[in-house]
């Protein structure tokens, strides 16, 4: 066992457990707080991987902005203990058995792809900064654009939304 | 024992170079805050500090004192795990920032390894720093979420809503001098202004970069919660804002995770708009490679002349000791060629993270606090602007002549 491969199990362990905590947790806040170890635990994942710019990135973006805005918002509008309700039937009859089989799919398709598993843990192997700066200014900038479009055109219509009517 | 030594000679270097930082950077903390106390209270006409020791030099160590020893209530109905787990957020992430910072060019040698003074020194410097900041929210927004009190609420709201504004500001602040460099390593951004050794200080990045080193500023304020950015503590609205329930110690980590993000901010401040480890003046001026003897012999002297008029015995001896080894220190350097030109680069590098951690003070002895709605249209309507305009000027700047 390298030692990468060891930092990889603690690192996804995190990942796994912060996701079901995630689920488990009954205060928005510690739900809150969960993700965040799964955003930082992906973050080591990317790390592990020599890609080091999309680690830093994951933590700024989906670790600092995106997550403040959520324990944000919690804490704005006081959300309390939400509360437990039995299974509901839908869950039983469709969910459950569709997890299951979603697991099942996943697991098969790593199972027989022919990358092994290791073959991501090495250093370096993947894009670096300037790759990936190329790959979206000059490979894919048009789609790139039109993304930063749409994205331009929600925070327009968000504005317009929450704006107060004038009286 | 020799040979578990040289076996794990990098990790022992490393771990010896984590305490000695950790040390070093938690005796600065108290230091900053006699510094701090004793340069407002002249700005205002008093004495500061003064009963503790000669000038008041042992106040920290009481203050320390007094926050190990004071009783440590936990409020009724605090959220517990979250509640212990701001100050520790909060104080862990400042104190992590501080690896990410080179101190000095050359590495020290002793027996034939090289140390790289500073401990971690990442491809992706910068924004591991940035990603460091990004979190360090957390800590002031949870503790005032956890204390069940309506007051660090507001302060802990405040501090989340001004962190995540002033983030893009900062951010975008900086590209310019990325862009300059072509590198987000901080060694690899000093030494892009060591371009032109012989323009000494005009080659240093704030001359091109003036707008960018204005906003980056301003935001890393307004990122430490410090005056006249501090809403999320604003004590004359919210008693202390976010660590009102905060007592002792916990209180205290609090305290050394801002000293620390304030010497952070001083250190990036250096490291990117003002040559880091770079002197001043032309490098075929070697005669300035005597100013920290300079500085330090007639220093030295003042404090042994200051301590033997002292009043009290204590500073009496104390003083004059002090004194002695400053004095000592810029005799060597310049009994020592070697020692001395070893010292230049970390010489400047912490002369200039001092002038920057003066003028944090100064601002805080000088400026009124923001109102709430000032802070937020100042950095959404004027630094994210003026940021965005920089990138802009200097991305077509470095089109159309070059980087350098």
């Amino acid at each position: 066992m390298t030692p990468q491969l060891a930092i990889f199990f603690v690192l996804a362990a995190l990942a796994v457990l912060g996701a079901l905590n995630l689920i488990i947790q009954r205060h928005p806040i510690h739900s809150a707080l969960s993700l965040i170890v799964v955003m930082i635990a992906l973050a080591g994942l990317y790390l592990l991987m020599g890609s080091e710019f999309v680690a830093a990135v994951q933590i700024i973006v989906y670790g600092g902005a995106i997550m403040v805005l959520f324990v944000f918002v919690i804490m704005l509008l006081n959300a309390g203990v939400e509360e437990r309700t039995n299974v509901s039937k839908l869950a039983g009859v469709a969910g459950i058995p569709l997890a299951v089989a979603l697991l099942g799919f996943l697991a098969a398709a790593i199972a027989r792809s022919n990358e092994s598993a290791q073959a991501g843990v090495e250093s370096g192997t993947l894009a670096n900064t300037k790759e990936i700066s190329t790959m979206l200014f000059k490979d894919f900038v048009y789609p790139f654009e039109l993304t930063s479009f749409l994205i331009l055109v929600a925070i327009v219509g968000a504005i317009v939304l929450a704006q107060r009517e004038k009286s | 024992m020799i040979s578990f030594l040289n076996a794990n000679a990098t990790i022992i270097i490393y771990l010896v170079k984590i305490a000695l930082l950790l040390f070093i950077v938690l005796t600065v903390n108290a230091y900053l805050t006699w510094f701090e106390r004793k340069v407002v209270a002249h700005m205002q006409s008093r004495w500061g500090p003064h009963r503790v020791g000669p000038h008041g030099l042992l106040q920290p160590l009481a203050d320390g004192a007094k926050f190990l020893l004071k009783e440590d209530p936990t409020p009724a109905g605090v959220d517990k795990f979250t509640y212990f787990l701001a100050p520790l957020m909060a104080l862990a992430l400042a104190l992590t920032s501080i690896a990410i910072i080179p101190f000095g060019p050359e590495p020290l040698h002793i027996r034939g390894r090289d140390i790289t003074l500073g401990i971690a020194d990442l491809n992706i410097g910068i924004l591991a720093l940035f990603a460091i900041t990004a979190l360090s929210v957390y800590g002031v927004a949870l503790a005032g979420w956890s204390s069940n009190s309506k007051y660090p609420l507001l302060g802990g709201l405040r501090s989340s809503a001004q962190m995540v504004s002033y983030e893009l500001a900062l951010t975008m602040s900086v590209v310019g001098v990325l862009l300059l460099a072509g590198s987000f390593n901080l060694r690899d951004i000093i030494n892009a202004q060591a371009h032109h050794p012989e323009r000494g200080i005009l080659g240093w990045n704030v001359w091109p970069q003036i707008l960018g080193f204005f906003c980056f500023f301003v935001a890393a304020v307004a990122e430490t919660n410090r005056v006249p950015f501090d809403l999320p503590e604003a004590e004359s609205e919210l008693v202390a804002g976010f660590h009102t329930e905060y007592a002792s110690f916990k209180f205290a980590m609090f305290f050394i995770a801002e000293y620390t993000s304030m010497i952070t901010v001083s250190c990036l401040c250096t490291i990117m708009f003002f040559g880091g480890w770079l002197s001043p003046f032309p490098a075929s001026w070697t005669f300035t490679h005597y100013l920290p003897s300079v500085i330090l012999l007639p220093f030295g002297l003042w404090v042994i002349w200051d301590g033997i008029r002292y009043e009290t015995i204590f500073g009496k001896i104390i003083l004059p000791g002090v004194g002695a080894a400053i004095t000592a220190m810029g005799a060597v350097l310049i009994a020592f060629p070697a020692v001395n030109e070893f010292i230049q680069g970390p010489f400047w590098l912490l002369g200039k993270i001092f002038v920057f951690l003066f003028v944090y003070v100064w601002m805080r002895g000088t400026l009124p606090r923001f109102r709430y709605d000032q802070l937020m249209s100042f950095g959404w309507k004027l630094l994210l602007p003026v940021s965005i305009a920089n990138v802009v000027i200097t991305a077509f700047a470095i089109l159309m002549w070059g980087a350098r």
